[in-house]
C-alpha cells in the first residue's frame, strides 16, 4: 500500500516546477499575467496549455492550436469512469467539485492505491484527492511564479524534469503490472504510442493506446470464467 | 490570443472531464465493461510513459531522458518513495546532459 499523500506531494512539486515553465513560456509568447493564470486555473491540463501557447506562438492558426489542445485534453474523459467508481454514493456536489481535477496524475495516484478499486474506493479516493488538490495548488502557484518572476528562476529545461514525469508514471504503473491483463494493457499501449507518434497528430496516439485496455479486459474476462 | 480562445479551451477541457465522469461512467458498469474500465489506468499510464520518453526532442535528448527514466524505474522497482524516483530520474538526466 502506497503513501497517497506523500505521492501527491511529490508529484505536486514536480508539477509546480513545470507550472513555472508554463508561466514563463506563456509570458514570453506575449500573453499577459491574467490570461496566463486564467489558463492554468480554468483549463488545468498541462499538455493542452502548452500546445495552445506554443502552436499560437509558432504562428499556427487558432483552429489548429485549439484543435490540438482539445485533442490533448480528451483523454481526461477516459479517466471519468475510473474516478467515478471511487465516488459512488457520494453527493453530486462533491463529484461536480472534483471534475476539474480529473487528470493523468490524480487518476494515476488514485488507481495505484488499491489493486481492486471497486473494493476499496476510500483509499483510491484519498489518493486521488491528495494528488489532485496538491496538483491544482502547485500548478497554479507555479504558473503565477513563472508569470511574474520567470527571469529569476532560470532555465528549468536543464533540470531533467522531462524524465521525472515518465518515471513518475512508471512508478504509478507498477502496481498494475502485477497482473497479466495489466501487463498486456500497459505494454500494448506503449507499443501503440511508439508506433503512433510519427504517424498521428499530437494527442491522438494516447487515445488510440487506450484501446489496449480492450484485449487486456478479454484476458481478465477469461480469468473470471475459470 | 483572445480571451474567447482561452475560455473556449477551458470549456472544452471541462466538457471532456464532465462527460467522462457523469455520462460515460453511467453506461452500466458490470462484467466486461467493468474490467475494461479497471484496465484503463494501466493502458493510459503505459501510454504516458512511452509518450513521455519518446515524444519530444532530438536523439541526444531522448537518450539522456531514457537513461534517467531507467534509473527512476530501478528506484521504483526497489520501492523507493516517489520523490526519490522523481529526483533520481531528473538528476541523472540533467547530469548526463551537462556532461555530454
Amino acid at each position: 500500500m502506497r503513501q497517497p499523500v506523500r505521492d501527491g506531494l511529490a508529484i505536486g512539486l514536480a508539477v509546480a516546477i513545470v507550472g513555472i515553465t508554463f508561466g514563463v513560456l506563456a509570458r514570453s509568447s506575449g500573453l499577459g499575467v491574467a490570461k496566463t493564470c486564467a489558463m492554468s486555473l480554468l483549463v488545468f491540463t498541462g499538455a493542452s496549455q502548452f500546445a495552445l501557447v506554443s502552436i499560437s506562438a509558432a504562428g499556427g492558426s487558432v483552429g489548429a492550436a485549439l484543435g490540438s489542445a482539445l485533442l490533448l485534453s480528451a483523454r481526461n474523459g477516459l479517466y471519468g469512469p475510473v474516478v467515478a467508481q471511487w465516488f459512488r454514493g457520494r453527493p453530486l456536489v462533491e463529484r461536480l467539485a472534483i471534475t476539474q481535477i480529473v487528470i493523468d496524475e490524480s487518476t494515476g495516484v488514485g488507481a495505484a492505491q488499491a489493486d481492486a478499486p471497486t473494493d476499496n474506493p476510500h483509499d483510491a479516493r484519498v489518493g486521488f484527492l491528495a494528488a489532485g488538490l496538491t496538483l491544482y495548488v502547485g500548478w497554479n502557484l507555479g504558473t503565477l511564479v513563472g508569470a511574474l518572476a520567470g527571469d529569476l528562476v532560470g532555465d528549468t529545461s536543464r533540470w531533467g524534469l522531462d524524465a521525472a514525469f515518465p518515471a513518475a508514471y512508471l512508478s504509478l504503473l507498477a502496481p498494475h503490472l502485477r497482473s497479466r491483463p495489466g501487463q498486456v494493457a500497459a505494454t500494448l499501449a506503449a507499443a501503440l504510442v511508439v508506433l503512433g507518434i510519427p504517424l498521428l497528430p499530437t494527442g491522438v496516439p494516447v487515445l488510440i493506446a487506450a484501446l489496449a485496455a480492450l484485449p487486456a479486459s478479454w484476458l481478465r474476462n477469461r480469468e473470471d470464467l475459470r | 490570443m483572445s480571451w474567447s480562445t482561452i475560455l473556449g479551451l477551458a470549456a472544452g477541457a471541462f466538457a471532456f472531464k464532465y462527460f467522462g465522469l457523469f455520462i460515460l461512467a453511467r453506461l452500466g458498469l458490470d462484467g466486461a465493461m467493468l474490467h475494461l474500465v479497471q484496465l484503463l489506468p494501466a493502458a493510459l499510464l503505459g501510454a504516458l510513459v512511452a509518450l513521455g520518453v519518446f515524444d519530444n526532442g532530438d536523439t541526444h535528448t531522448v537518450l539522456t531522458r531514457l537513461a534517467g527514466v531507467a534509473v527512476g524505474a530501478v528506484a521504483a522497482w526497489r520501492r523507493a518513495p516517489l520523490v526519490v524516483v522523481l529526483v533520481a530520474a531528473a538528476a541523472v538526466t540533467a547530469a548526463l546532459r551537462a556532461a555530454t
